[in-house]
């Protein structure tokens, strides 16, 4: 792993967003085949990240390479799923349409048939199941199969690194689990890089194989072994906090202003309560 | 029906009024994919200034429309517009602006030219008393149209479905946004000149909204909305010729017709697609029962 390049480098990235410092000194590298989550709560500068790395905003200081190069040449390596694109109903797009203009949206000249460009779109909406409503409009989907619709989008182009915003918001328990898959075999099958943000990390867990901790700005990265513990984000907090582990959860929770019920709930936690 | 295509005016009216139902289709649809529509109007609008000034400096309708439709667009884009609160206030204020214009510029025709018909002509148009020569300006002004809508079809929907993921495309939303506004602003001096700067809204959103409610796809909407904008065209240029029988001598204008025309078949789509909706969640519900134990 160690003697491959990666694929994303953030070194030392310092963002400001209309005077305001929204990114302190963050750095991280990804290889190929990791899934990488992005936890910290609303506000902690997460989509400000994302947005940096897809080059949409410029940073104070600090790099971001996109397999070696920097961000904005090295786009056709990025798949981006935003959090949320307000479709309308009477959009006349279908889900196929959508995803053809991943391909070649960017294209002079009118969209004709094309059978490679066919079989790259069916491709694609296989690989995120959706091809039962590939011929409805964007508009008419579910929020989950809108997503699927947008993945595969970003997914046709095979991108080697695909970053997805809050995907797990506004998904019920069975859409998220079908989500976390879908991610797996992308790193699996396809030794693609994936970047999640998220603010909750639990239905992560039995993909993700490293973190970036987000809190007012600041990030700690690591594993999760590495980063979920009690003095690190303690320290990123500026808060005392205490690591919860039930049944392959885990809960980060402040600690009690006198420190004393902290001891009662941890034993709570270890009695499966 | 021979008298009819056999009168001059007549012609001129269908080729241009037909040049102006397929040119308002075509970026109608775009228009009302970035919801648009308010700035559409308002480049309609403020268009009518150069009507006007055409009228006082005698040179060609279509030129005058134009340039004012493009200094409206320009504006508008200079306002610099982020938002959409802030890009329907930058649109007000152009909107404002122009139509001062048209207020001066009307005067000075009446006052000074004595052509008491311009502002019904600039405003809500006169098809049949449109001059033959105009005819290959209307037709160059709708190929010009559909060559750059052709060209940039793709990153122009792209952009209309999302402008983050079309700047990941590699297409610039700013670009695509002047491209659009340049490109409405020939659709809308075409339609001007039609059936007037007012009503030329109606042609431009009408059946663009009609047929994006009866289709899956870009291009079929933007086929549907040909149909619906030449059958009102035509069939508005056939009523009011007629409409000379029907109230013994008193014609009445082509516009009014068109529109009302257009009305009806928004009317109809809205019907048509509410009656899909509902058969559709029929159908769905229907099913849901079917696999529940």
């Amino acid at each position: 792993m160690t003697n491959q390049s990666p694929i994303l480098a953030v070194a030392d990235l310092s963002v400001d967003l209309g005077g305001r410092s929204i990114l302190r000194d963050v750095s991280f590298d990804l290889y190929p085949g990791q899934l990488c989550a992005l936890i910290g709560e609303n506000g902690a500068g997460k989509t400000t990240l994302l947005r940096t790395l897809l080059g949409l905003i410029t940073q104070r200081a600090g790099t971001v390479l996109i397999g070696g190069a920097p961000a904005r040449e090295h786009r056709e390596l990025v798949g981006y799923v935003p959090q949320k694109i307000n479709f309308d109903p009477d959009l006349p797009l279908r889900t196929r349409d959508l995803v053809r203009l991943g391909l070649d949206g960017q294209r002079l000249g009118l969209p004709f048939f094309n059978g490679r460009t066919r079989y790259a779109v069916d491709q694609a909406l296989q690989a995120v199941g959706a091809e039962d409503f590939a011929d409805q409009r964007v508009g008419e989907l579910s929020g989950g199969q809108q997503q699927r619709a947008v993945i595969a989008h970003a997914l046709v182009r095979k991108p080697r690194l695909l970053i997805l915003d809050e995907p797990l918001a506004n998904l019920d328990f069975g859409s998220a689990n079908a989500l976390v898959d879908l991610l797996g075999r992308l790193i699996v099958q396809q030794k693609m890089t994936v970047l999640v943000t998220a603010h909750d990390m639990n239905p992560l867990i039995p993909v993700m194989d490293r973190l970036v901790y987000l809190v007012d700005g600041r990030a700690a990265t690591g594993t999760v072994a590495e980063v979920v513990q009690a003095e690190v984000l303690s320290k990123l907090y500026g808060y005392p906090v205490s690591i919860l582990h039930h049944g392959g959860r885990i809960l980060v929770l402040p600690d009690a202003p006198e420190n004393a019920d902290v001891a009662n709930m941890n034993r709570c936690a270890g009695h499966g309560v | 029906m021979f008298a009819f295509l056999s009168s001059q005016p007549v012609q001129t009216a269908l080729i241009v009024g037909s040049c102006a139902a397929l040119v308002s289709a075509l970026i109608g649809v775009f228009t009302v994919l970035r919801g648009n529509a308010f700035a559409g109007h308002a480049l309609a609008d403020v268009s009518s200034a150069g009507g006007a000034a055409s009228f006082l400096w005698g040179i060609s309708p279509l030129l005058g429309f134009l340039g004012m439709a493009w200094i409206a667009a320009f504006g508008m884009e200079f306002l610099g517009v982020r938002k959409a609160r802030e890009r329907d206030l930058a649109t007000g204020i152009v909107l404002g602006a122009g139509l001062g214009f048209s207020a001066l510029f009307l005067y000075l025709d009446v006052t000074t030219t004595s052509t008491t018909g311009a502002a019904v002509s600039v405003m809500f148009g006169s098809l049949f008393a449109i001059s033959r020569g105009l005819i290959w300006p209307a037709i160059l002004a709708v190929l010009a149209v559909f060559l750059l809508v052709g060209l940039f079809y793709r990153p122009l929907i792209l952009t209309a479905v999302d402008p983050d993921l079309a700047t990941l495309r590699g297409v610039s939303p700013r670009w695509m946004g002047l491209l659009q506004l340049l490109v409405l602003g020939l659709a809308v001096a075409v339609c001007a000149l039609a059936i007037g700067a007012v009503l030329a809204t109606a042609l431009l959103i009408g059946p663009a909204g009609a047929a994006i409610r009866l289709s899956r796809r870009p291009a079929q909407a933007i086929f549907w909305a040909m149909i619906i904008a030449l059958t009102a065209v035509w069939l508005g240029i056939w009523m009011a010729y007629e409409s000379y029988y029907w109230f013994s001598g008193n014609a009445w204008p082509v516009s009014f017709f068109v529109v009302v025309l257009i009305f009806l078949f928004y009317l109809l789509a809205m019907l048509g697609s509410s009656w899909q909706h509902k058969y559709q969640r029929r159908g769905i519900t229907s099913l849901r029962r079917l696999q529940e134990p």
